[in-house]
């Protein structure tokens, strides 16, 4: 599996796994509270403060590291939800067929075609802002998207013979989901979840970005890039750290994914 | 005589799935006289494509002609400046690809296409190439010739298509044209009106050619000499008569062995049928595709259902399987109606019915080993596991002649031929008396497809099983078959024991079907031209004409 | 009838069929999803009482189908509603906004179209070289950044470090084009990065995909000249897939504009949308939403419908 990895994957899988470590031992590591006020306004990078303060003078480098827990940690749980939500249903459709599959297609559809931010900002216009409504929303919207690739995929595979062999035999839909489709198109939808991911985190970071996400005083990435935008404006760099954080890690794992589907389209060619 | 082509010990290599170079034609050498025809026989693998395109100096993405020499009149193709190379193809060399269908561009009209290369290269002016291709077009029997040419690809039928790129090969008049397997694709009657043609047109034109097909029966009606090969290497070359005549190598003497097997037809046994289909009518939503047909299986016995593409043979087996219920009339098994739908049957209605498909690598489940394909019905109907359950699948391995160790293998690491094996063990599995055989050999090299043919009928010796076998190849069905049903378009234009449906009178369809299997001789084709009334060649026959929709 | 006319207008029909599910959708995610405007407006200081007043002077009384229908006519008519935030026609707030957004989405896309077509169609013709290689690292990385990573490294690195255009993207009524133009110099460039990258790395696999179909080997065979082969037996076919890739990333340039005007200030539907989303402003945030959302199914709609024009399957049918 690993081997003939290129080294942009190897960079990516990483630097992947650098992050959820810092997810995991992240807020034990941080020299202080994330919200505590501990110095002067957007101090500069030194040995005390070695990413500088932000607006309030609280230690950066501590929020960062909060903020990976719960950037990182809201994008997965979102990014499993609608994978389970995505896959269960698109498994369904590309199954049973019928009016099944074209009520859930429709349905899909139509929510498809309102742009995902769009949608989320109208939703986030009446729901109370909370890290469960957060991830209940990001994941909906984003399973619309895993829908599509499970019931295409699946679709490939259910026409082949021998899914007709096991209809034949009077398997129950449950073993033709779980054991004849479920192994067949794994490839595909693991390459796709780590592109889900990435959305997941992007779109999170854009959403506190907006101020619409996760609520002061709690740190994530992106609401500290929107706390801290007005530096830029004295030509300090401070908001550039989380952006950067968050571009590395979407980056990191975009190289691994990017990999996956080549080997993948590599395999399909003859 | 000079030589016109001149390829010597050839070395070709292909990129491997782990992205390193192996070699697969390993030194062959051929060569052409002028009006001479080349007949290349291979199986899948044996190099011959990529021998055709290198006498265009041409190799696909991910070959590379390593070393050796390509010589046309004398001039070295090999290493040649890509310039040079352009100047050649197209125009001393022209090249016939194997599916018509994909290798026109869909954007452009018919005649547009084939004069491209003549007017590009500064042979023809454009009214001339014009000209030149409606003349080709009537040579080559394309119905109206003056206006075929405006229609677009997609326009016309497979077999036209065919012919036309015949056509876009002939226009620039070249020294040498490359038939890459121009009839595969096609339905059989079709196949030999193109073959016709393209024979007729080869003559007339003098053009020397390379014809390469996987079957030996075809080009033995069209080639001065043949070139065998296996594996990338030669097994050895001749004139066409000592080929077939005095074949040295065993492999050869195996390839034309293969259709002349035939086993006696068994009369039917007392008693009521195991599996009879009554006035079934069947459609894919407004389209119907089966039209009151009727039919019965004699335990232990074979019928084989011939036909064309589109004649409603799969659909058949859809039916009485219970995959597509039909609209009118029922499927009986041992004189009790089944369901029309599989999900209403038993499950030991189900498991008395097994279906072994055409294309063994989608029919096999990549992700697990043989032991699970071939265990699961085994655990499914009669609650076999563990160790009693591995103990059955090592002896339903051993009837269909595979090493017990091949139960912990993935079907990826398993040939095609053993891959159809695996399959028919796992139909075996179920116990069954009635197995549905949909062109089990047709995805299969012949040699291949001969031992999977013999071993279903020990198989039927053994156990007692009886087949409906479903094919569009006479050979097989003169093989194995103990009754015949002929279908076209939907219904069962003739049927009944084997050696009454092979004995003339034919219905017209089933004549022109007999006539279309090309056999083992020199001048079967001619001889057959003749008989139809066509010196010429290459006219539809009517059956045909309305078989294929044209 | 021609067929190709049948098809073009089944699928404008499908495409005002989405328009009015994406409109109930819009509604119905603003009405039924738990979650109290009224409230939400008052926050701390919501007595029952005065929660009740909120909800007569908006109309909240009437049951829900009522106010759709009243929506719906409304907004068929050009009547966008009332803001509950300034009472103001909505119509008023947004028809300035949405020029705005159009000028930088439409100069983002003068600028990226072609430079990613181009960069596209090099990738292809020297494919695999250092220029193929150089150009997917590149893509790669900008795809997968934020958009607002991408806003402010610019604004430090060419307004703050080199001060060559300005932080702020300000445009007012009246401001000339040339002047606009060089406000906007870094949002457009922020836009353009991503877009082109999308657009860039689609075009490619767009044109490679037409390039291993066998009429390709076909014309190769036929000697034919490299550039006549991919000018005229490749770029008609890939002119559909092509087509299709430039109006998918104009519909995320749609998306891609709400993060980029906040970056910079730039006055425009995006800022006016997030503010009222802010302000639980509703009757603002369902026009926005219709907006930003029809123009994503126009865009869709275009591309299906070029699709359709330039098939030679369905051009000259059987």
């Amino acid at each position: 599996m690993t081997h003939r990895m290129p080294w942009s994957a190897r960079l990516g899988l990483a630097l992947t796994l650098l992050f959820v470590l810092l997810a995991l031992v992240g807020p034990w590591l941080a020299p202080y509270d994330e919200a505590a006020v501990v110095g002067d306004v957007w101090e500069p990078f030194s040995a005390a403060y070695p990413l500088g303060t932000d607006q309030l003078g609280r230690d950066m480098l501590s929020r960062m590291l909060y903020g990976a827990r719960r950037t990182i940690g809201i994008a997965l749980a979102a990014t499993c939800l609608s994978f389970a939500l995505g896959t269960t249903l698109g498994y369904l459709a590309a199954t049973l067929g019928g009016w099944v599959d074209a009520v859930l297609s429709r349905l899909v559809d139509t929510l498809m075609s309102i742009p995902t931010l769009i949608f989320a900002l109208v939703v986030l216009a009446v729901l109370p802002p909370s890290v469960t409504v957060l991830i209940l929303v990001m994941a909906v919207l984003d399973s619309t998207r895993v829908f599509r690739l499970a019931r295409a995929v699946a679709m490939d595979v259910v026409v082949l013979e021998f899914v007709e062999a096991a209809r034949l035999r009077g398997e129950s839909l449950g073993w033709i989901v779980l054991r004849e489709i479920g192994p067949n198109t794994l490839p595909p939808l693991l390459a796709e979840f780590g592109l889900r991911f990435c959305f997941a985190i992007l779109f999170l970071s854009s959403l506190s970005f907006l101020g619409l996400g996760i609520q002061p005083p709690a740190a994530d990435w992106g609401g500290m890039v929107r706390d801290n935008a007005n530096a830029i404006a004295f030509g300090l760099p401070h908001p550039l750290v989380p952006a950067a954080a968050i571009a590395l890690l979407t980056v990191a794992v975009n190289l691994v994914v990017d990999w996956q589907l080549r080997r993948a389209t590599a395999g399909r060619g003859g | 005589m000079t030589l016109l082509l001149e390829i010597r010990d050839l070395h070709v290599q292909a990129l491997g799935e782990e992205g390193e170079w192996q070699e697969i034609v390993h030194g062959v050498s051929l060569e052409l006289r002028p009006s001479e025809v080349l007949g290349l026989i291979g199986e899948s693998g044996a190099g011959k494509s990529t021998l055709g395109l290198a006498a265009l100096g041409y190799a696909r993405r991910g070959v590379r002609l390593v070393r050796g020499s390509i010589r046309l009149h004398g001039e070295e193709l090999l290493g040649a400046p890509y310039e040079r190379l352009r100047q050649i193809r197209g125009h001393r060399v022209t090249y016939v690809a194997q599916s018509a269908a994909a290798a026109f561009n869909p954007a452009y009209r018919i005649e547009d296409q084939c004069i491209e290369a003549a007017v590009e290269h500064g042979i023809l002016s454009e009214a001339e190439a014009r000209a030149e291709a409606r003349r080709l077009f009537a040579r080559l029997r394309l119905p109206d010739p003056e206006r075929f040419g405006q229609r677009y690809p997609h326009q016309v039928s497979g077999g036209q298509l065919q012919r036309a790129m015949t056509v876009m090969a002939m226009v620039p008049r070249p020294d040498l044209v490359v038939f890459d397997e121009p009839t595969t694709a096609l339905d059989v009657t079709t196949q030999i009106e193109v073959l016709a043609a393209i024979k007729t047109a080869i003559e007339s034109e003098r053009l020397a050619a390379i014809y390469i097909t996987h079957d030996l029966a075809l080009v033995v009606q069209i080639a001065h000499r043949i070139l065998v090969l296996k594996d990338g290497r030669e097994v050895e070359a001749g004139p066409t008569a000592t080929i077939l005549e005095h074949p040295r190598e065993a492999y050869t003497r195996a390839l034309i062995q293969v259709r002349r097997r035939f086993r006696p037809e068994r009369p039917r046994p007392e008693g009521a049928p195991l599996l009879e289909v009554r006035g079934v009518e069947a459609a894919y939503g407004a389209l119907r595709v089966l039209a009151d047909v009727n039919l019965a299986l004699w335990r232990g016995r074979t019928v084989a259902v011939v036909g064309e593409s589109g004649s409603g043979k799969t659909t058949l087996a859809r039916v009485i399987t219970g995959l597509l219920p039909p609209r009118r009339g029922e499927v009986r098994l041992d004189g009790r109606s089944l369901a029309l739908s599989y999900r209403q049957r038993h499950r030991d209605e189900l498991r008395r019915i097994q279906l072994v498909y055409q294309m063994p690598d989608v029919a096999l489940n990549p992700r697990q080993t043989v032991e699970e394909i071939i265990g699961r019905p085994l655990t499914f109907y009669f609650g076999l596991r563990g160790a009693e359950r591995r103990r059955r699948v090592e002896q339903l391995l051993e009837s269909v002649e595979l090493p017990p160790g091949f139960a912990d293998r993935y079907p990826r690491e398993l040939s095609g031929g053993q891959k159809q094996r695996v399959a028919i063990a796992r139909a075996l599995a179920a116990e069954p008396e009635v197995m549905i055989c949909d062109e089990v050999t047709s995805a299969l090299d012949v040699q291949v497809a001969e031992a999977v043919l013999r071993l279903l009928l020990d198989l039927q010796e053994r156990t007692g099983i009886a087949y409906l076998y479903i094919t569009h190849d006479l050979a097989t069905v003169k093989a194995i078959a103990d009754e015949i049903v002929v279908m076209l378009q939907g219904r069962v234009v003739e049927s009944g024991p084997k050696s009454e449906v092979l004995r003339p009178p034919h219905h017209p369809y089933t004549a022109t079907l007999l006539a279309s299997v090309p056999e083992m001789e020199m001048g079967w084709l001619d001889r057959i031209l003749t008989e139809r009334g066509l010196p010429d060649a290459g006219s539809p026959s009517p059956a045909s004409a309305a078989a294929s929709g044209t | 009838m021609h067929p190709i006319l049948a098809l073009v207008l089944r699928r404008l029909a499908l495409g005002a069929l989405s328009l009015w599910a994406v409109s109930l959708l819009i509604f119905a995610g603003t009405e039924i999803l738990p979650g109290d405007v009224a409230e939400a407006m008052l926050g701390q200081s919501a007595t029952p009482e005065a929660v009740a007043a909120i909800r007569r002077e908006l109309g909240l009384d009437r049951p829900a189908w009522e106010r759709y229908l009243d929506w719906l006519v409304g907004l068929l008519q050009g009547d966008l509603g009332t803001s509950y935030a300034n009472r103001m026609p909505v119509a008023e707030l947004v028809g300035e906004r949405l020029a705005n957004t159009l000028f930088l989405a439409g100069v983002a896309a003068a600028v990226a179209v072609p430079l990613a077509v181009g960069l596209g169609i090099a990738a292809v013709r020297w494919r695999e070289s250092v220029l193929d290689r150089l150009l997917s690292a590149m893509t790669l990385s900008a795809i997968s950044m934020p958009e607002f990573f991408i806003g402010y490294a610019l604004i430090y690195l060419f307004a703050v470090t080199w001060p060559l255009a300005p932080p702020i993207a300000t445009v007012y009524p009246g401001m000339d084009l040339a002047a606009r133009l060089k406000v906007v110099v870094l949002p457009v460039a922020a836009l353009a990065l991503v877009t082109v990258a999308h657009m860039m790395r689609m075009t490619r696999a767009a044109i490679l995909n037409v390039m291993e179909s066998p009429y390709i080997e076909t014309a190769e065979l036929k000697g034919l000249a490299r550039s006549r082969i991919v000018l005229r037996h490749a770029l008609p076919n890939a002119l559909s897939p092509i087509i299709n890739v430039i109006v998918i990333n104009l519909a995320y340039l749609v998306v891609g504009v709400v993060v980029v005007e906040v970056v910079f200030v730039y006055p425009g539907l995006g800022q006016l949308m997030v503010d009222a989303v802010a302000k639980r402003d509703v009757p603002l945030v369902q026009a926005c939403g219709m907006i930003f959302a029809a123009t994503y199914i126009l865009l869709n709609l275009t591309a299906d419908v070029l699709a359709i024009l330039t098939n030679p399957r369905l051009l000259h049918p059987r």
